[in-house]
């Protein structure tokens, strides 16, 4: 239970073309994270399996069911927004227990689930807050805990962790991960951010421009990016690309090299670079070179790593780690 | 320094604040002070404040003169009843446009508002050659049916921007959860629209309550409301300034105790749409 399956789904609105058509499959109990930058269409693609929008062509079968047509309310899945989306009049025990109310559950049955799911969550001395007395961790909680009572065959994220700041952004990250190894289920996350994509998939969808740009776990993406659009947003630092002189000699269009994957030395290497501004993280050091004729690389070295601005130092990508790109930016085999 | 200069501006600001307070609310102050005069000492020049004979016969005048119950009641069934009426027509008519708006929404807004920019006498003798047609000149039918027109303009404009705060993520993880249309309006929707719907209700209340033109022009002793209780202490008997306040003072009173309670709500109500 739980596999979504897209088949030929479009998505116009008036003249406007948003999702041009997509074929996808996600099986049963995978993390499935569509990532792309803002108005790639994954928002909309999200919306479109939950029912939220109606799809302008198409099928999205849900365990094998064609639901196309289907009401939200009966397509089994469960949705975390962006806003969290909480109902402010009601409280946090309102706010969980609603879904089971709209099922017609008893009461005793509601008061189990809904203690079950706030000890989960850590919200069992929240229960009788309202939402504008939690802080915006507490209510992404309180939003996930409302998803999962409902026991659905299916988990939606719509950028469930954008609202927050930064260290709770991780340690929500975490504990949607571990959410996901303890239940099991199936899960659509979408996000901007790859650093989330990266961490939390089983499986990312690289959308752009509403198209599926590819397709593959989070490793496959980094090693074998199908062409530059992929391999510029997957990673961090962004991949260096080079075209030019340095790409010809190596027979592409422009070539790709991941700045965790040069080496820097005073000695030897291909190229001749200045150091620029150097950033230190503390456990890694970013220096920004430029090189004479090439253009501007960006290299990820230790954090010991010691280098003055204005410095030259002599730059050797690593055998074997160079993307190579056609003139219509595919990756060249 | 700061400090002091923003000790400053705070008595600055606060001392302002309650000289319009007070010039805004002088009129009322002022006619409630010449309903306890005789005749005479209202008119005296220079005016007395405070400092003259308090006398309570113009309220007893008043009183034995005009039947001021049947005003107010008659005051209350047509404000609260062409309130209520345009709810009733301006609740779907708002629900509608806030929550699944055309291209031409805003142009029904617009067009809706811009009968309020019609000069009301511009329309006067037809509606009221309808009005004497249908048999409905001095009836309360009629009165609440005019006042439900005139004020329906406001309050669809005023659900419409209460409705648009409602953020759709709300109604859309209802629909999520499992929730019908009506239950999605039931458990959802009326409780988060309840505070603005009251404000739209005080407000037009007290718009309806005040409404002077329709009232006076389409009634004449069964039907008329308070403002017609005023008005009949100021043509025909020449000028009773004492009279005249009394009778004012009565007619505001039940509207301004009303206003007092429900202050939040009606500031609220009359900045609607000012800020998200």
């Amino acid at each position: 239970m739980g596999s979504i399956v897209l088949d030929n789904v479009s998505k116009t609105f008036g003249d406007a073309v948003v999702i041009p058509a997509i074929d996808l499959d996600i099986a049963d109990g995978e993390f499935v994270v569509f990532v792309g930058p803002s108005g790639c269409g994954k928002s909309t693609l999200l919306r479109l399996i939950a029912g939220l929008e109606d799809v302008s062509g198409g099928r999205i079968l849900i365990d094998g069911e064609d639901m196309t047509e289907t009401p939200p309310a009966r397509r089994r899945l469960a949705m975390v927004f962006q806003s969290y989306a909480l109902y402010p009049h009601m409280s946090v025990r309102g706010n969980i227990a609603f879904p089971l109310k709209m099922a017609g559950l008893a009461s005793d049955v509601v008061e189990r689930k809904v203690a079950d799911a706030a000890r989960i969550l850590n919200l069992t001395d929240y229960l009788d807050r309202k939402p504008r007395q939690l802080s915006g961790g507490q209510r992404q909680r309180v939003a996930i805990g409302r998803a999962i009572v409902r026991d659905p065959v299916a988990f939606l994220f719509d950028e469930p962790l954008s609202n927050l700041d930064a260290a709770l952004r991780v340690a929500m990250r975490l504990e949607i991960s571990e959410l996901h190894q303890q239940l099991k289920r199936t899960m659509i996350y979408v996000t901007h951010d790859q650093v989330e994509a990266m961490t939390m998939a089983d499986k990312i969808v690289v959308l752009n421009a509403g198209r599926v740009e590819q397709v593959g776990s989070p490793l496959e993406l980094y090693r074998n990016p199908k062409n530059l659009f992929v391999a510029g947003f997957i990673g961090s630092p962004r991949m260096n690309f080079l075209s030019g002189e340095a790409a010809r000699k190596l027979g592409a269009a422009t070539i790709g090299i991941r700045p965790e994957h040069l080496a820097l030395s005073t000695s030897d290497g291909l190229w001749e670079g200045k150091v620029g501004v150097a950033e230190h993280l503390g456990s890694d050091t970013y220096l920004h070179l430029t090189i004479d004729g090439v253009g501007p690389l960006t290299a990820r070295m230790s954090g010991e790593f010691a280098a003055r601005p204005g410095e030259t130092l002599r730059i050797a990508p690593e055998a074997g780690k160079i993307h190579r790109f056609d003139d219509k930016g595919m990756a060249l085999s | 320094m700061a400090r002091a200069a923003s000790a400053r501006r705070r008595i600055a600001f606060t001392i302002i604040g309650w000289a319009v307070g007070f010039l805004v609310f002088f009129p009322i102050l002022w006619t409630v002070l010449t309903s306890f005069k005789s005749e005479g000492t209202a008119i005296a020049i220079p005016p007395q404040f405070l400092f003259f004979d308090w006398t309570a016969e113009n309220y007893a005048t008043v009183q034995s003169r005009s039947n001021y119950l049947r005003h107010m009641t008659n005051s209350i069934v047509i404000s609260l009843g062409s309130t209520l009426l345009g709810l009733l027509i301006a609740i779907p008519a708002a629900w509608a446009m806030a929550f699944s708006p055309t291209r031409r929404t805003k142009d029904v807004l617009m067009w809706m508002l811009s009968t309020k920019m019609l000069p009301a006498v511009g329309v006067l003798v037809p509606i009221y050659l309808l009005f004497r047609d249908f048999g409905l000149l001095d009836s309360r039918a009629g009165l609440t049916a005019v006042l439900t027109m005139i004020n329906l303009p406001i309050i669809v404009w005023m659900l419409y921007t209460y409705f648009r705060e409602i953020p759709a993520d709300i109604l859309e993880a209802a629909r999520m959860d499992g929730a019908s249309l009506g239950k999605e309006i039931v458990y959802v929707l009326a409780p988060m629209a309840v505070p603005g719907i009251a404000s739209t209700l005080l407000l037009n209340v007290i718009l309806a309550w005040n409404e002077a033109f329709w009232t006076l022009n389409l009634s004449t002793s069964q039907a008329a409301p308070l403002t017609a209780f005023i008005a009949a202490y100021s043509s025909p008997e020449g000028l009773f300034w004492a009279k005249l306040s009394a009778a004012s003072t009565l007619a505001i009173a039940p509207i301004l105790v009303l206003g007092w309670f429900a202050q939040r709500q009606l500031v609220r109500g009359l900045t609607f749409g000012a800020v998200k």
